[in-house]
C-alpha cells in the first residue's frame, strides 16, 4: 500500500536525447494517491506502457524519480518494490495447474501453506475461476488464461499497487464488462492502489475514480470522467474523449473581438478581451456535439447544411456543413425520433459549454471577471 | 456426372517414384534377403525365421547392443544439458549474437571422418595436444591400448561434433519466448530456478524432443568417428551396432544375418524414438 509519486519523471529510449520528441516520457511530476483506483488513458504510442513499466521497475527511467511513500524507488527491482502488474496478453505458467499458478506468488514469498491456500481460493473465488483450480493452466482458453494472470496480481495482498498494462484486450465485450466490475469490487474490498492503462474510455470510466490521459509523452490531463469530459484542458482530451470528440472551430481576432467563421461571437466582454489577449497564439472554440442545439435556420446566425447522419441506434449524429465555410463540418448529437433531410439548419452553441484554446490549452477566466 | 480430372496423380508421381527408390525397394531387398540363406545369385534358399533366431540369441549382437544403449545414453546425458547450459548462457542481444552462432555452427560443418581424423591426432599420447597435456599432467591416458580411453575419446568426440546442435535448437526456443514472461516471473519474484524450470524449461520442450531424436538417432548409428580412431578397439570396445553390421555384411558376405540384424536394428531405433516421444508429449492433453 503506497503513495506513488513520480518527480521530474522523463523517459528516452535513446542515449542522448536532445528535443522534446526524443523522449517517450516527457518530463513530469504526478502523484497517484494510496487507495485511488486509477486509469491511465492515451492512444497507442503515447507512452503509457513506459509510464506503467517505469512505475514498477521493469524499465529504469533515464530522468528523475519514483518514489513509493516518499522513498526513492529507482534502484529496487520490481520484487523489492512489491508490486503487481498484470499484462495486456496472458502470462500464465503452461505446466502449473490454476491452483499453483495463482499460489506462485506466495510461495515465492515463503507464505504459510494455510494462507496461500486460503488467499488462492478467494481470489479464484472473486474471478470466478474456481472450477479451474485443478486444470492445467495450459489448456485453458485465452480469458481463462487472462483471469489467472489477473489472479496473480490480486493474490499477494501486501503490494504497493497493481498496475494493468491494458488487460483485457483479449477478453469478449461481455465478459469485459463483468471483469472490470470484479476489478472494481476487489478495489474496494482491498483498498489497494490500482492503476489501469487502457486505450478506451468507456474502460477507463467505467474503472477508475480519476484518469490520467496521456499525448504525446505527457499528462495533459488529470481528473474524473466527468471532468475530461465537461472541461478538456487539452484539445487532445476533447477530441479523444467521448464518442464523437469535441468539436473544434478554428477562432479569429478582428478589431479586438473574437470572430468564428466571419461572425463574432456573442460572448461577454472579458472573454472578447481574454481572447484578443492571445492574438498570435491559434485560437479555437471546443464544444462537444451533446450541447450544440440544433434551431430553425431564420432563427440563427451560424447556419450551416446537414452533411451527413449517422443513426447510432438510440440517437444520431449529425454532420452539419457550415454555411460560411462548407469544409468545416460541426457534429451535433440529436434525438432519435428527429427527422432530418438535407435542409439548411440552424446552430446554436450555448456559452455555458464553449471551452476556448490557445495553442492546444484550455484558457480560463474567473467568474468575477464575467 | 461430373468427370474427374485425375492429372493430379502425375504431379505425386515423382515422389512415389522417389521414395520407392530411396526407401521402399531397398528395405524389401532387406526384407528379402533376411529370410534366404544367399550362397550366390542362382543358388538360394528359403530358411525363414532362422536368421532372427540365431541372430536374437547372438553374443555378439548383445554385446555391441549393450555399448550402443550406454554410449547413446551418456552422449544424451551430456549433450542434452551442456547444450541446454550453452544456449542459456549464450548472449541475447548486440554483436556477440552472430559471434557465437557462427563458432557453434562450426563443428556442424565438419565431415564425420574428419571429426575421426582431428581427435585422433589431438589424442595421441606423443605429439596431440590433449594426449600429451593429459600424460605430461600424469594422467595415463592412450587410446590405442586402453579400451576405457578409447571409449571417452569417440564419446567427447560427439560431444564435441554435436553440443552445438542441441545448443543452437535450445536457442531458437528461447529465442521464441516474449519478454512479457520474464517480466511477469519477476513481477512474481521467481528465483532463477524458478524460471527455468516454470518457464524456459516447458517453452524448450519441443525443441528439446527434436534435440533427444535426433542426437539419440544420430549416436545409435555412429560409425565413421570409432571406425576412423580406432577401427572399433581396442578389441571390441568400440565397436557399435553399426560396425558390426557392417562387418557381418561387407566382411564376411553374410547377407542373411546382415539383414535380419539391421531389420532389428532398425526396429529397435523405431521402438526407442517412439518411447522418446510418448514420454515427452503424454502430458500434453491431460489436465
Amino acid at each position: 500500500m503506497a503513495e506513488i509519486r513520480l518527480a521530474q519523471l522523463a523517459h528516452s529510449y535513446q542515449d542522448n536525447p536532445s528535443a522534446p520528441e526524443d523522449y517517450a516520457l516527457r518530463r513530469m511530476e504526478h502523484v497517484w494517491e494510496q487507495g485511488g483506483a486509477y486509469a491511465l488513458l492515451g492512444p497507442s504510442g503515447c507512452g503509457k506502457s513506459t509510464l506503467l513499466n517505469i512505475m514498477s521497475g521493469l524499465l529504469a527511467p533515464s530522468e528523475g524519480e519514483v518514489l513509493f511513500d516518499g522513498k526513492a524507488v529507482n534502484a529496487l527491482s520490481p520484487q523489492q518494490r512489491n508490486i503487481a502488474q498484470v499484462f495486456q496478453f496472458p502470462v500464465v505458467y503452461d505446466t502449473m495447474t490454476v491452483f499453483d499458478n495463482l499460489a506462485f506468488p506466495l510461495r515465492n514469498q515463503g507464505q504459510p501453506k494455510a494462507t496461500v491456500e486460503a488467499r488462492v481460493r478467494e481470489v479464484a473465488a472473486a474471478l470466478e475461476i474456481e472450477p479451474l483450480l485443478t486444470r492445467k493452466a495450459r489448456n485453458l482458453t485465452a480469458d481463462e488464461k487472462q483471469k489467472v494472470s489477473m489472479g496473480r496480481g490480486l493474490v499477494r495482498d501486501d503490494v504497493a499497487a497493481i498496475l494493468f498494462d491494458e488487460p483485457l484486450t483479449v477478453i469478449d465485450p461481455q465478459l469485459k464488462w463483468r471483469l472490470r466490475r470484479k476489478l472494481k469490487e476487489i478495489h474496494q474490498r482491498f483498498n489497494v492502489t490500482m492503476v489501469y492503462v487502457t486505450h478506451d474510455q468507456l474502460e477507463a470510466a467505467t474503472f477508475a475514480d480519476k484518469i490520467a490521459v496521456m499525448y504525446g509523452g505527457q499528462i495533459v490531463q488529470f481528473g474524473t470522467p466527468r471532468e475530461l469530459f465537461e472541461t478538456p484542458r487539452h484539445t487532445f482530451v476533447g477530441y479523444f474523449i467521448g464518442s464523437p470528440g469535441m468539436n473544434l472551430l478554428d477562432l479569429e481576432i478582428v478589431a479586438g473581438r473574437a470572430h468564428c467563421h466571419g461572425l463574432e461571437l456573442a460572448l461577454p466582454e472579458a472573454w472578447h478581451a481574454r481572447l484578443a489577449a492571445q492574438e498570435g497564439a491559434r485560437l479555437q472554440l471546443g464544444i462537444r456535439p451533446e450541447f450544440v442545439e440544433l434551431v430553425p435556420a431564420d432563427e440563427a446566425t451560424l447556419t450551416g447544411r446537414v452533411d451527413l447522419i449517422q443513426d447510432q441506434g438510440s440517437f444520431k449524429i449529425v454532420d452539419v456543413a457550415l454555411t460560411a465555410d462548407p469544409a468545416q463540418l460541426i457534429k451535433v448529437r440529436v434525438d432519435e425520433y428527429k427527422s432530418l433531410g438535407e435542409e439548411t439548419v440552424g446552430l446554436h452553441l450555448p456559452e455555458a459549454w464553449m471551452r476556448f484554446y490557445a495553442n492546444d490549452l484550455l484558457l480560463e477566466i474567473s467568474d468575477e471577471a464575467v | 456426372m461430373k468427370p474427374y480430372n485425375n492429372k493430379a496423380w502425375w504431379l505425386v508421381l515423382p515422389v512415389f517414384v522417389l521414395v520407392a527408390f530411396s526407401a521402399i525397394i531397398p528395405m524389401m531387398t532387406v526384407v528379402n534377403y533376411s529370410v534366404q540363406d544367399i550362397f550366390d545369385p542362382s543358388t538360394r534358399y528359403f530358411v525363414g525365421t532362422e536368421w532372427y533366431r540365431e541372430i536374437l540369441s547372438d553374443p555378439r549382437l548383445h554385446d555391441s547392443l549393450v555399448r550402443q544403449f550406454i554410449y547413446s545414453f551418456c552422449v544424451l546425458a551430456i549433450e542434452i544439458p551442456l547444450g541446454i547450459i550453452v544456449a542459456l548462457s549464450m548472449p541475447r542481444r548486440g554483436l556477440g549474437v552472430p559471434v557465437s552462432l557462427i563458432l557453434l555452427a562450426l563443428p556442424l560443418l565438419v565431415p564425420w571422418n574428419v571429426v575421426g581424423t582431428i581427435w585422433q591426432i589431438i589424442g595421441r599420447e606423443d605429439i596431440g595436444l590433449y594426449g600429451s597435456l593429459l600424460n605430461g599432467l600424469g594422467i595415463d591416458y592412450n587410446y590405442a591400448s586402453s579400451p576405457r580411453d578409447a571409449w571417452i575419446t569417440v564419446l567427447i568426440m560427439d560431444v564435441w561434433h554435436w553440443t552445438s546442435l542441441v545448443a543452437l535448437l535450445c536457442y531458437s526456443g528461447l529465442r521464441s519466448i516474449p519478454d512479457v514472461y520474464y517480466q511477469a516471473a519477476r513481477i512474481d519474484r521467481a528465483s532463477a530456478w524458478a524460471v527455468f524450470r516454470y518457464i524456459q524449461l516447458p517453452k524448450l520442450k519441443n525443441v528439446l524432443l527434436i534435440a533427444v531424436m535426433l542426437r539419440f538417432m544420430d549416436s545409435f548409428m555412429i560409425y565413421t568417428e570409432p571406425f576412423v580412431l580406432t577401427g572399433g578397439g581396442p578389441g571390441t570396445a568400440t565397436t557399435f551396432l553399426s560396425q558390426t553390421l557392417t562387418q557381418m555384411a561387407l566382411g564376411q558376405f553374410d547377407l542373411g544375418r546382415a539383414a535380419a540384424f539391421s531389420l532389428i536394428y532398425f526396429l529397435i531405433i523405431l521402438l526407442v524414438t517412439w518411447v522418446f516421444y510418448t514420454a515427452m508429449t503424454h502430458n500434453d492433453d491431460k489436465g
